[in-house]
């Protein structure tokens, strides 16, 4: 974000020579590095004392609470991206956004795709076989096309 | 384009769109000219550490896809307790909020070490990087006592499904914290020793971005294995 924001006050003078993500520009501009960072610093503590307290309290409607610490991990990784590890829109970051958002959608389709999987196994289970995600070797393994619902 | 619409009179403004890029990517705020951003257009090749450090984070995306699938592991085998202990039952937050907040402000520490680093300040850049040092340091000693603890109750990774995939998810991102605080120390002497020389310093800006990177797994870890694992 500061990146980009410089960029905007300096011209694209100043941003002849790209920014690799991480990187900083040279001494004129340590007050607003430190600045970034610090403002990064802030938000991760916040969203990391709101994720820690939203367990301990009994503010939220018990089962939103999963939800809201996801939705606090998130926002959380989305504040490292932007103030640590610079993350930007500028046009210096193209390759590195695209290059994230094909990482977020592996992440998504490997997690997402995992745990739908054996949720739905989990549910198709026989009854009297051991609730889990293990596999049994002690009980035959029947198809799975006939869910049974007691 | 433009320019093929009207053949036979060709002006100097839709040889300058011939020319440019087609597909308006890289463009300047104001929407108009060609971005003089390099590795793309006119903008002449990319400078090596563009290049170096693009490639790392190739890296770190593919290293990110590994937690991923222990990550999945570890949702799926969650409740295979096999009737021993559950999350709520072995997991101490106060340890683990204390663990967060030292990778946290190690984090910290390494982006104070990248401004140093970018100014070419050598007592700044060896200040913060052992204080990054320290702080890493901490956490892993946290996270040893917190396995040393368990092993010793006789909870083990073969205990339980639960248990494998928690010590395989949670000390696989320790082993990377550990390698990286190795790594964090030979760039401390690489950097006393060789000076700020350019390929120091994108090896020292690889670093910054291992360790930032770790941070965001470690965001994963604490919100999915912990807190969650304690509210159920």
């Amino acid at each position: 974000m500061s990146h980009a924001d410089q960029a905007g006050a300096h011209g694209l003078d100043r941003h002849q020579t790209d920014l690799a993500p991480g990187e900083e520009y040279g001494e004129e501009d340590i007050g607003k590095g430190v600045r970034g960072y610090l403002i990064g610093l802030a938000l991760a503590v916040l969203l990391t004392l709101c994720s820690f307290a939203i367990v301990h309290t009994k503010v939220v409607w018990a089962p939103a609470v999963p939800v809201a610490i996801l939705v606090f991990a998130v926002a959380q990784m989305g504040v490292h991206l932007v103030f640590f590890l610079h993350i930007t829109t500028g046009p210096d970051n193209t390759n590195n956004v695209m290059a994230l958002a094909f990482g977020v959608l592996f992440v998504v389709l490997v997690v997402g795709g995992s745990v739908w999987i054996m949720a739905n196994m989990n549910a198709n289970m026989m009854p009297g076989m051991p609730h889990s995600a293990m596999p049994n070797s002690a009980t035959p393994h029947q198809p799975m096309t006939q869910p049974m619902h007691h | 384009m433009s320019s093929t619409a009207s053949p036979g009179s060709v002006t100097a403004g839709s040889i300058t769109a011939l020319r440019g890029d087609p597909h308006h990517l890289g463009h300047s705020r104001d929407g108009h000219g060609e971005s003089r951003a390099t590795g793309r257009g006119i903008g002449g090749p990319a400078p090596k550490r563009i290049v170096v450090a693009y490639g790392f984070w190739i890296f770190i995306l593919s290293d990110i896809v590994m937690f991923a699938s222990f990550f999945a592991a570890y949702a799926v085998l969650q409740g295979g307790i096999a009737d021993g202990p559950t999350g709520p039952e072995i997991f101490d937050l106060t340890n683990t909020a204390l663990e967060t907040g030292l990778l946290l402000l190690s984090s910290f520490a390494c982006g104070m070490a990248s401004l140093a680093l970018g100014a070419r300040r050598m007592l700044y850049f060896q200040v913060a990087m052992a204080v990054t040092f320290l702080l890493g340091a901490g956490f892993v000693a946290l996270e040893v006592m917190e396995f040393a603890d368990l092993v010793g109750r006789g909870l083990v990774p073969s205990r339980s499904a639960f248990l494998s995939s928690f010590f395989t998810l949670v000390g696989c991102h320790g082993l990377h914290v550990t390698i990286g605080l190795l790594w964090l120390l030979t760039m401390m002497a690489q950097v006393l020793t060789k000076g700020f020389r350019p390929d120091i310093v994108r090896r020292t800006l690889c670093f910054a971005l291992f360790w930032h990177a770790l941070d965001i797994v470690w965001v994963g870890v604490f919100s999915i294995v912990y807190l969650m694992g304690s509210i159920t």
